[in-house]
C-alpha cells in the first residue's frame, strides 16, 4: 500500500468534526509550531520537503513563500485557493469536505510561517455546501482555542474566514482569485508585481491550492527529510489524482509520485482498468488544459520507458510526445471516443471561461468553438484544421495570464495526435462514432 | 426585494466583519449570493441598488461584477434551476442524452422556463465531481452518476413538492 498523507483516516466517520480529528493527533503539528518553531523554521521545512504547488503550476511552495515582502509595513494574507475548476479535478472538494480541520490547520500554520493574521480560503460557489462544512470546523477550531487571539497560548492571533466565488473558472488564476476576494469580476492582473509584493488590498500575499496547504501538516509532524524520501527526482511526497472517464474505479486516489502509469490505469488499487474491458485510447493526465496524448505515449515514452506519475515524467518529450501532471485531474477515453468531440466540449469550456480581457483569448477561443463545431457537425474543411492549428499558436504566450495556453495546448495537442480523425470527419462530411 | 429579511441580516453582518475597515467590498460576492436567493433567484436591478447602497458602492460595481459570473441570474427564473453539466468528463459518460431527457421531459430548451415558471433548464461548464459523471446542480444541492432514471425519479419529486432551488445559501 502506497504511503497516506492526505487521505489518512479519510474514511474514519466524524472525520469532519474538531473532536474526532484531533484524537487521531490532529493540530499536533500547530502545537508544534506555534510553540518549538519560529516562522522561518517552517518555511525552512516546507522549502526542504521539495512540496510543490498542487493546483497544476507545480511551483516550489517553499521558495514562493520566500517571495514575501518581508519589508512592507503592510499586514500580510495567506489565501486559500479552493476554486476547483480544472475539467477532470475534483480532489479538493475530497478534502474540503471529508477532512475540513487538516485544511484548517495548514492554513495556520502557514499564515503563521507568512506573519499573516488573517487569511481567507475562496471556494468556488457551487460548493456551497462545502464552504458550510468548513465554516463549521473554522468555529469549532475558535471554540477550542486552535483559531482566534492567542492560539494555545503562543501569543500568534489568526482569524479565518470563506469566501464563496460565484462561477467563474478564471477565478482560480490566484491574481483573478485577488480581484475576486476584493468583489470585482475575475479579470488577472499583469505580473509583476507578483502576490507576494502586491497582493490582496495592495498588500504582500500568497495564495497556495488545498492539497499544498494540506500536505503541511505532516510535513511539520514528520519533517522535512519523511517528506522528501517519497517520491521520485524533483517530484516529492504523495498526490492526489482524480481519476475519470471510461474507467472502472472512478475516484480521488493518493499515489506516491513515481507510480507507472499502467499501474495507475490498470491495477484494483486504483482506476481497475478501461470500462467493459474496452481498449484505452487516450489521457488527459492533468486537468482538461494539459496535452492529450494517446495510449501508447502514457504508458510509455518515446524512448521505451514506462511513463510515471510524476512532473518529470509526464513532461518528458515536451509538447512533441509529452504532457504535464498539471492538477492531477485524469481523464481517461476508450476506443468509442470521439477526440473532436470531446475536445468540442473542451474549448467551449474555455471559450465561456475566457475573461474577455486579452484579445487573442477572447476572439481565439470563439473561432476554436465554432471552427471544431464546424468539423464535429460534417461541415469542415481539411483547411479548417490547419487554421485550428494557427489560431492555437496565435493565442498561446499572448494573454495576460495562462487561460489562453490551456485553452491553445488541448487543440494543438489533439490534432497533433490524432490528425487523422478529424479528416475522417471532414471527408465523411460527419462524425464516424 | 427591498431589503434583505431578518433571517438573513445577521449572516450579512457577519460577513461585513470579515474584512479589513474600509474593504467592505469584498462581501459582494456573498452578498449577492443571499440577495439573489432572496429575490426568487435573479438579481433585478433594484435588487443590486440596494446591495451597492448597503456597502457604499456605486451600482455600476454591482452591475459589473453580477454580470461576469455565471452563477447569477440577471432574467427571472423558474422556481426550480436545474443545471446541467456539459463538459468532457460529464460529456464522456452521457451528459448530452440526460440533456436531452430534461428538454424532451420539460418540453424546454437549455436556457429556458416552462410556462407554468416551475423549472429553468440551464447548461452548466465543468462542477468538479468528474468521478460521478453525469452532474448536476440545483441550488446548493449535487446530484452524482445521475441516470435517466435517477432524472425521472428527481424530477417527479421535485414536481411534486413544487421544489424552490434558490434559497439563502448559508442557511
Amino acid at each position: 500500500m502506497a504511503k497516506k498523507i492526505l487521505l489518512d483516516n479519510i474514511d474514519v466517520p466524524g472525520l469532519a468534526s474538531f473532536e474526532v480529528y484531533k484524537q487521531l493527533g490532529g493540530y499536533s503539528a500547530v502545537e508544534k509550531a506555534l510553540k518549538n518553531l519560529s516562522p522561518d523554521q517552517v518555511t525552512g521545512e516546507v522549502t526542504k520537503s521539495g512540496l510543490r504547488g498542487r493546483g497544476g503550476a507545480g511551483f516550489p511552495t517553499g521558495m514562493k513563500w520566500g517571495f514575501i515582502d518581508k519589508k512592507s509595513n503592510n499586514p500580510r494574507y495567506f489565501v486559500c485557493n479552493f476554486d476547483e475548476s480544472e475539467p477532470g479535478t475534483f480532489k479538493d472538494r475530497h478534502i474540503g469536505q471529508l477532512n475540513p480541520h487538516l485544511l484548517i490547520e495548514g492554513m495556520i500554520l502557514g499564515a503563521y510561517a507568512l506573519g499573516a493574521r488573517t487569511s481567507f480560503i475562496y471556494i468556488r460557489g457551487e460548493l456551497f455546501y462545502v464552504l458550510k462544512i468548513i465554516e463549521k470546523a473554522i468555529a469549532e477550531a475558535y471554540k477550542n482555542g486552535i483559531l482566534g487571539e492567542n492560539i494555545l497560548g503562543s501569543g500568534y492571533s489568526l482569524d479565518l474566514y470563506c469566501q464563496p466565488g460565484a462561477g467563474a473558472y478564471i477565478c482560480g488564476e490566484e491574481t483573478a482569485l485577488l480581484e475576486s476576494l476584493e468583489g470585482k469580476r475575475g479579470n488577472p492582473r499583469i505580473k509583476p508585481p507578483f502576490p507576494a509584493v502586491v497582493g490582496l488590498y495592495g498588500c504582500p500575499t500568497v495564495v497556495n491550492n488545498v492539497e499544498t496547504i494540506a500536505a503541511i501538516p505532516w510535513i511539520i509532524n514528520n519533517g522535512y527529510e519523511a517528506y522528501s524520501s517519497i517520491g521520485i527526482g524533483n517530484s516529492k511526497g504523495t498526490k492526489l489524482i482524480s481519476a475519470c472517464g471510461h474507467i472502472n474505479k472512478p475516484g480521488v486516489y493518493e499515489i506516491e509520485l513515481g507510480l507507472p502509469v499502467q499501474e495507475f490505469i490498470y491495477s484494483d488499487e486504483y482506476c481497475g482498468g478501461i470500462r467493459n474491458g474496452n481498449e484505452l485510447k487516450a489521457v488527459v493526465a492533468g486537468g482538461s488544459s494539459v496535452p492529450i496524448l494517446p495510449a501508447e505515449l502514457i504508458l510509455r515514452t518515446t524512448t521505451g520507458e514506462p511513463r510515471l506519475m510524476s512532473y518529470e515524467s509526464l513532461s518528458e518529450g515536451g509538447f512533441q510526445s509529452g504532457s504535464m501532471l498539471g492538477s492531477g485531474g485524469f481523464i481517461v477515453m476508450d476506443h468509442t471516443t470521439c477526440i473532436v468531440k470531446n475536445l468540442l466540449t473542451f474549448a467551449r469550456f474555455y471559450h465561456h471561461e475566457s475573461c474577455g480581457q486579452c484579445s487573442p483569448c477572447r476572439e481565439g477561443t470563439g473561432w476554436m468553438e465554432k471552427i471544431l463545431h464546424r468539423i464535429e457537425s460534417g461541415r469542415g474543411s481539411m483547411k479548417d484544421i490547419d487554421l485550428l492549428v494557427n489560431i492555437s499558436k496565435h493565442i498561446e504566450g499572448n494573454t495576460i495570464c495562462p487561460l489562453g495556453d490551456a485553452a491553445a495546448w488541448p487543440v494543438a495537442s489533439a490534432i497533433r495526435h490524432f490528425r487523422a480523425e478529424f479528416e475522417e470527419h471532414v471527408k465523411l462530411q460527419k462524425c464516424p462514432f | 426585494m427591498t431589503e434583505f429579511s431578518t433571517e438573513s441580516l445577521p449572516i450579512v453582518n457577519r460577513i461585513l466583519k470579515q474584512y479589513p475597515e474600509g474593504k467592505q467590498k469584498s462581501a459582494l460576492l456573498p452578498l449577492l449570493h443571499i440577495a439573489q436567493a432572496e429575490n426568487q433567484g435573479w438579481l433585478s436591478a433594484e435588487t443590486m441598488d440596494y446591495v451597492a447602497s448597503l456597502l457604499k458602492i456605486q451600482p455600476i460595481e454591482v452591475y459589473e461584477v453580477a454580470s461576469f459570473y455565471s452563477m447569477f441570474n440577471l432574467q427571472p427564473v423558474g422556481n426550480c434551476v436545474i443545471e446541467v453539466c456539459q463538459t468532457g468528463p460529464c460529456w464522456l459518460n452521457g451528459a448530452e442524452e440526460l440533456l436531452a431527457y430534461f428538454t424532451d421531459r420539460l418540453g424546454i430548451k437549455a436556457g429556458e422556463t416552462t410556462p407554468d415558471g416551475k423549472f429553468t433548464l440551464k447548461t452548466v461548464e465543468c462542477l468538479a465531481a468528474c468521478g460521478n459523471a453525469p452532474v448536476i446542480q440545483v441550488g446548493t444541492e449535487y446530484f452524482e452518476n445521475v441516470s435517466k432514471m435517477k432524472a425521472e425519479e428527481l424530477l417527479n419529486k421535485w414536481q411534486l413538492e413544487n421544489k424552490i432551488s434558490h434559497t439563502n445559501p448559508y442557511l
